[in-house]
């Protein structure tokens, strides 16, 4: 290149190695600097910041400091901290969560009966345990799939066999499902539906009976009305979850479908339970279901708020899940189906795993937010933990006055549950973060 | 012309043509609405032949390609696949898609199953393969698109050129008899047209009956047996390469080959 002037030409002839980074580059003070400090509007925010904050603590903390944890009734907790720490210092009374803990926890169950529900609890964990972390082996999923049987026996007792007989209702309708598939998913479906509540409806009675005299193997009972605390919130939290998701999927799907009867279901149904409150539907569990149900049927009232909290979330859920299937590329149902696989296979294999990942953060807000709803049965009669138990737990007069207790007390343990739920969700999103698009 | 992604000699010997019937598409006819894409096809494609379908964009080339699989459904007319008429009976179309495979411009992986997975999942869902021989099987293929080694990979860390590389072996582990390539070039780096192209030659080589729609004009004259020229939803002309492309009969097709050959 004979034009290239002399004057451009560069070689170099020795490297330089690299330096460390000047101090204030680095560490702490940069940090502060430019996160709390970097304007004036910044450091006027950051001061008044931390003036709400100390005013908030030097509030409270004296409130928590003076707690008083063994005391017989409220107006002896308050001698306590006045002798303590002198006349007019407020002090929280965790005595009342001390001598009533149970109640918070158990409701009104019975206590010589407590460890079936803390069994119960227990087996619960290992049934949850292979569905949330697939590292578990595989196996163990075949107890997931018997636990909310073995649950329910465990929790409400009587006799196993009723139990047995609505296990041998799904074994039924599986069964009536291989066959039909053969013919159409659908046609399998339905068939299976219809197979397992003629089951249900005509096999037990006698069955049961029979079954009953023969081997009498039962629990004590226990009415649903003695449910109440924590072991309400959580039977109606974990059926309500295990129930809607699926429930959410289908109608997800239906929503989606080309045929125009399911289609049109599934757009009515999630769009009335959404357009209602969900107080309404508590209502209607409570008090009308009743009167559409033959006269002598008497439907559990727990279970019919637990299917009514399940219809309202899957609503919920659905809708999360139809964004999901939404942000997939046409081009993944297209391969899917160029490459031969049917319309359930290609959801099953294909699209779900896919719509589902984008849907976690979605679907578990879901689930948090219904798990706290839960507490609103208290307007169908039922001791949730938040207002119920507190009531009743301030109608003993020793106790007549405590309000704060009760509430930190169960948001602290709601708080425990939720934060678990929305961590695993953050946890399985980053697992699920493969493709790096 | 010049046409830089074609490297490898063919060997034109190989390419054998037979008078078996592949596809039979008559009088075919589809309307998106009340637009009118595909007006009054007829097609036979014999076995072992290698057709390029070229075309201005929106003539309908990527329509008729996908009506052959039934990805876009035909209102009239008659499509006969492998002696199976496509008609909206589930089972044919089932059947159809398994003797058929489809590339796409977009690749189309599934990208939360590794390339192995991709290439396995049709064989044991659809042909009820044994996990390991269809996992032998899908080895076969990757080598010979010559990426086994990305196998326990996710396509998202594979190349454009790579990714339909895997779309192509994840299509042949399906043993299909058909192959359907829907622009499979247009969306890669020009770097990369190449081993895709190559692949493609290969596939030819041995014989795959092959429909292509593509803009690679050096590919169809290399490699194709027959080239349709589209516009308007309408086949207008269709020879063999050689007179397609050095004496043209129809003005549409003479206008059509000095926009993209001109320059």
């Amino acid at each position: 290149m004979s034009d290239t002037s002399h004057s451009a030409v560069f070689v170099r002839k020795t490297m330089l190695p690299p330096e460390p980074a000047p101090a204030r580059q680095t560490g702490l003070s940069k940090w502060v600097r430019e996160n709390l400090f970097s304007s004036w509007l910044n450091t006027i925010l950051t001061l008044a910041g931390i003036a709400v904050i100390w005013g908030l603590a030097s509030h409270f903390y004296p409130w928590f400091r003076h707690g008083v944890w063994n005391a017989a009734s409220l107006p002896e907790c308050r001698q306590i901290i006045a002798a303590r720490w002198g006349e007019g210092a407020t002090g929280a009374c965790w005595a009342v969560i001390h001598a009533r803990w149970t109640q918070f926890i158990f409701g009104f169950y019975p206590p010589e009966l407590f460890w079936r529900p803390v069994l119960t609890f227990g087996l619960m964990l290992v049934a949850v345990a292979p569905v949330l972390f697939t590292q578990l082996p595989r196996g163990m999923l075949k107890f997931s799939v018997v636990f909310p049987l073995l649950a329910i026996w465990l929790l409400w007792g009587g006799s196993i066999w009723p139990v047995v007989m609505i296990a041998a209702g799904f074994a039924v309708g599986y069964l009536v499902a291989r066959i039909l598939a053969h013919w159409g998913m659908i046609l399998a479906i339905l068939g299976a539906v219809v197979a397992a509540v003629l089951f249900w409806i005509f096999v037990p009675g006698p069955v049961d009976e029979i079954l009953g005299r023969v081997a009498p193997i039962a629990l004590e009972p226990v009415a649903s009305r003695q449910f109440g605390g924590f072991l309400l919130a959580i039977t109606l939290g974990a059926g309500g979850i295990a129930m809607s998701l699926p429930l959410g999927i289908l109608l997800a799907l239906g929503r989606q479908s080309d045929m125009f009867l399911i289609k049109t279901f599934s757009v009515m149904f999630i769009e009335f339970i959404r357009g209602v409150p969900l107080i309404t539907l508590l209502f209607v569990a409570s008090l009308l279901l009743n009167y559409f149900l033959p006269p002598g049927t008497n439907f559990d009232i727990i279970l019919r708020v637990m299917i009514l909290v399940t219809l309202f979330s899957a609503a919920y859920i659905a809708e999360v899940i139809r964004g999901g299937l939404a942000a997939l590329p046409r081009g993944q149902y297209e391969a899917a189906d160029a490459l031969g696989l049917d319309y359930w296979k290609a959801q099953r294999l294909v699209i779900l795993p896919q719509a589902l990942k984008i849907s976690i953060p979605g679907i578990v807000s879901t689930f948090i937010g219904m798990f706290k709803d839960t507490t609103l049965v208290t307007f169908v009669g039922l001791f949730e933990p938040l207002k119920s138990i507190p009531d009743s737990i301030r109608a003993d007069i020793s106790w007549k006055g405590t309000y704060w207790e009760h509430f930190i007390f169960v948001g602290a343990i709601f708080f425990i549950l939720n934060f678990s739920m929305s961590r695993y969700s953050m946890y399985l999103e980053r697992k699920l973060k493969r493709d790096h698009r | 012309m010049s046409e830089p992604h074609i490297e490898r000699p063919v060997d034109r010997s190989k390419l054998q043509v037979s008078d078996e019937v592949a596809i039979q598409i008559e009088n075919m006819n589809k309307w998106y609405g009340q637009f009118h894409v595909l007006r009054d096809v007829n097609l036979t494609v014999n076995r072992g032949e290698r057709i390029v379908i070229a075309g201005p964009s929106g003539s309908g080339k990527s329509t008729l390609i996908r009506c052959i699989n039934r990805l876009e459904e035909h209102q009239s007319g008659k499509i006969i696949v492998d002696g199976t008429e496509l008609t909206s009976d589930l089972k044919n179309i089932d059947k159809v898609r398994s003797e058929v495979g489809m590339v796409f411009q977009h690749f189309n992986l599934f990208p939360h199953l590794t390339i192995l997975e991709n290439c396995t999942l049709a064989p044991i869902w659809v042909r009820k393969v044994p996990k390991k021989e269809a996992e032998e099987t899908a080895m076969h293929f990757l080598e010979k698109v010559k990426i086994p080694e990305q196998a326990h990979k996710y396509p998202g860390m594979l190349s454009g050129g790579q990714q339909q590389r895997v779309a192509i072996a994840r299509s042949l582990c399906m043993r299909p008899r058909i192959m359907l390539f829907d622009e499979p070039t247009s969306a890669l780096d020009p770097e990369m047209i190449k081993e895709v192209l190559d692949t493609m030659i290969e596939l030819a080589e041995e014989g795959m009956t092959m429909l292509c729609v593509t803009h690679e004009m050096g590919f169809a004259q290399a490699v194709a047996n027959r080239v349709i020229f589209m516009a308007d939803g309408q086949i207008i002309e269709q020879n063999n390469p050689f007179d397609f492309f050095n004496n043209p009969q129809s003005e549409r097709t003479k206008q059509f080959l000095s926009q993209i050959l001109g320059h």
